[in-house]
């Protein structure tokens, strides 16, 4: 079999030129199938890794899925909000361990801006469980102190003590529509996490109110800035409501009943979702889409097993003479057979090689930029099983494709015998 | 005596609803003989040739090659034949393209560890030789593509390749008519020499009956094959 193996190696290097472009289309092919599926799998690792310990999400009712997706990954907003009575009643509940209000709604330089308590830094986590934790400053304590996520101050080039300005909102920076009168000034930034948290700008729940004071039409009061900030300090500056709920259960076994009885909740309708959950019913919405994707990739992969088997039905005849050489010097049917099935092999493994160099190349260059835009962190990681189950797919398959043109080549050796003429 | 290398009785051949290409009462080939065949082209010769090769299976007679009946012999069992004990000459385009002039030599080897074993324990060496001994002693010629060689020397590398592990019966279908005369005269004494030193047989065929004096014996396929009349 070694013998073969350098013979079909051979004979591959002497028609480098057009073995070279047969393996670029099974590498590109296997590129964009792994890549379409690595690109799936990481956005929902990345996804999955951004929330962690916390067992509710407590919204006005909305949709599930629309519910995750403006509460931890700050994409869309909330229609409607949650009164902060309702808030405390959950709060109080005897089964609710913590729980974390959070108001969203307003913006910096394209940024959310979350208020929160200072609470939400000690029960927020993601990944497996691992803490925010503070890598400058810290957190917040004035009124009108902010704490930033890692990317918002390494791409806005803040540091501790930077004055900013939030917008009423979440388009971009239009001071027409600011709270230009309302400065804040950044106290503490935190250390990059990978999701979401790294764009987000925090504040107090307060500050978020004293920033809307005169807002309270929707619009600014032309009024609004004549009222001092000190004397804003002094208000009651207790939100009226919040956007969503964070809640940490004593017991996870509580979490199904915690759930229906905040749900059929007699006063204020709620709704409670369970993130993980939350996150399937978001797969089932996509799978659909990712499925016809993989699928075409999967038949992209076809077509580069087709161009192996192209490529070498197409040698087979400036060939023939090769072959009875090989019969006159004693190799079998078999060998001939062997030997063209190990080329296609050969073609058809150095080609899903290759591609999986290109697919764990151009995440390693990209990831970086899908994190800034999406705020999501792409599985980096090396080589994983998947590589390995293509690969061997991949050249098993050109194996099997191999035996077409081997099939031939054993036939026409066996006629030719020793007597091919050229 | 030793056995007949070939012996062949009553042979017939055709190929598929064609006329009849071979019909031979007797030919055979004893050991140590160097035979020369003379044949016309279309007179069946490489038709011949594959039969005593064993790529070929007659319709009708006795073949005997090397002691086996080759028209009872399984497949497999004759290209192993072939594989260890016989070597095999074209009369062009003798060389795989994509091996250098020692890896064409080796070929045989890469099928028959019985011939890699009588080749002894170091194959290269052996190669390089025979290449010396049949006239190709340039190092530098070793590791070129052979289509950089001339036609001569890619008959040679041919003869290398048909003698390297001792096979018992060399095979050589008009291998010097791409050769002009001086070299084809050198060829066969460098072949024949080689040949002897190995103790192998060979049958030789070709068209130009003057080169029938360089072997130990003369034949000539018209006279004996039946079903040969020229149309």
């Amino acid at each position: 079999m070694t013998a073969l193996f350098s013979l079909a190696w051979s004979s591959l290097l002497n028609r480098k030129g057009s073995v070279i472009l047969t393996i670029v289309a099974v590498a590109l092919s296997v590129a964009l199938f792994l890549g379409v599926e690595k690109a799936r799998s990481g956005a929902r690792e990345g996804f999955e890794n951004t929330i962690s310990g916390t067992d509710l999400i407590v919204g006005a009712p909305t949709g599930t899925v629309n519910l995750l997706l403006y509460s931890v990954f700050r994409m869309g907003s909330a229609t409607a909000e949650v009164s902060w009575p309702t808030y405390r009643q959950i709060a109080e509940r005897p089964d609710v361990a913590w729980a974390v209000p959070i108001a969203l709604g307003d913006s910096h330089r394209g940024y959310r801006v979350m208020g929160t308590t200072p609470d939400y830094f000690e029960h927020y986590k993601y990944g497996g469980g691992q803490p925010l934790e503070i890598a400058d400053g810290a957190i917040f304590d004035d009124l009108f102190d902010a704490v930033i996520g890692a990317d918002v101050a390494r791409e806005l080039g803040y540091e501790v003590g930077t004055p900013l300005i939030l917008t009423h909102g979440i388009g971009a920076a239009d001071l027409g529509s600011g709270h230009e009168n309302r400065p804040f000034r950044v106290s503490g930034i935190l250390k990059s996490t990978g999701t979401p948290v790294d764009r987000t700008v925090h504040v107090s729940l307060e500050a978020i109110t004293a920033i809307h004071v005169g807002w309270e039409t929707g619009a600014k009061n032309p009024l609004a800035d004549s009222i001092p900030t000190e004397m804003i300090r002094s208000f009651d500056l207790t939100p009226r409501t919040v956007t969503a709920i964070f809640v940490g259960l004593e017991r996870k076994g509580t979490i199904l009943t915690t759930r229906r009885q905040i749900n059929t909740n007699r006063g204020e309708p709620l709704m409670a979702i369970i993130p993980g959950e939350a996150l399937r019913e978001l797969w089932g919405v996509t799978s659909i889409a990712e499925r016809a994707l993989l699928a075409v990739s999967g038949f992209v992969i076809a077509v580069g097993l087709v161009s192996i088997l192209t490529s070498i039905l197409t040698s087979l005849n400036e060939r023939r003479r090769e072959m009875s050489i090989l019969r006159a010097t004693g190799a079998r049917p078999g060998h001939i057979f062997s030997l063209l099935v190990l080329e296609s092999g050969l073609i058809g493994f150095m080609g899903a090689l290759i591609g999986i160099v290109i697919v764990h190349g151009l995440f390693a260059a990209i990831a970086p930029m899908l994190q800034a835009r999406y705020g999501v962190a792409f599985g980096a990681g090396g080589p994983g099983l998947l590589d390995l189950y293509v690969l061997g797919a991949v050249t098993f398959a050109s194996l099997v494709i191999g035996a077409v043109p081997a099939v031939t080549a054993m036939r026409r050796s066996l006629a030719d015998g020793l007597s091919v003429r050229l | 005596m030793a056995d007949p290398v070939i012996d062949i009785e009553g042979l017939r051949f055709a190929w598929k609803s064609g006329p009849q290409v071979l019909d031979i009462d007797a030919f055979r080939v004893e050991a140590g003989e160097r035979v020369f065949l003379r044949g016309p082209s279309g007179s069946g010769k490489s038709t011949l040739l594959g039969l005593i090769a064993g790529v070929l299976q007659p319709q009708a007679g006795r073949i005997n090659v090397l002691g086996e009946d080759m028209g009872k012999l399984p497949a497999a069992r004759r290209d192993r034949l072939r594989a260890d004990r016989m070597g095999v000459i074209f009369q062009m385009f003798n060389l795989v393209p994509y091996l250098s002039v020692t890896g064409n030599v080796l070929l045989p080897l890469r099928f028959s560890p019985a011939r890699r074993k009588a080749a002894g324990n170091d194959p290269q060496a052996e190669a390089r030789r025979l290449l010396a001994r049949l006239g190709l002693q340039d190092e530098s010629l070793l590791e070129r593509r052979v289509s950089d060689l001339s036609v001569g020397q890619q008959q040679r590398v041919a003869a290398a390749r048909a003698l390297i592990g001792s096979p018992s019966l060399v095979i050589a279908d008009e291998p010097t008519s791409a050769l002009d005369a001086d070299a084809r005269d050198r060829f066969i004494t460098l072949l024949s020499e080689e040949v002897e030193r190995s103790g192998a047989s060979l049958l030789f065929v070709s068209h130009d009956a003057s080169l029938a004096g360089l072997f130990t014996r003369a034949a000539d396929l018209t006279a004996m094959n039946k079903a040969g009349a020229p149309a």
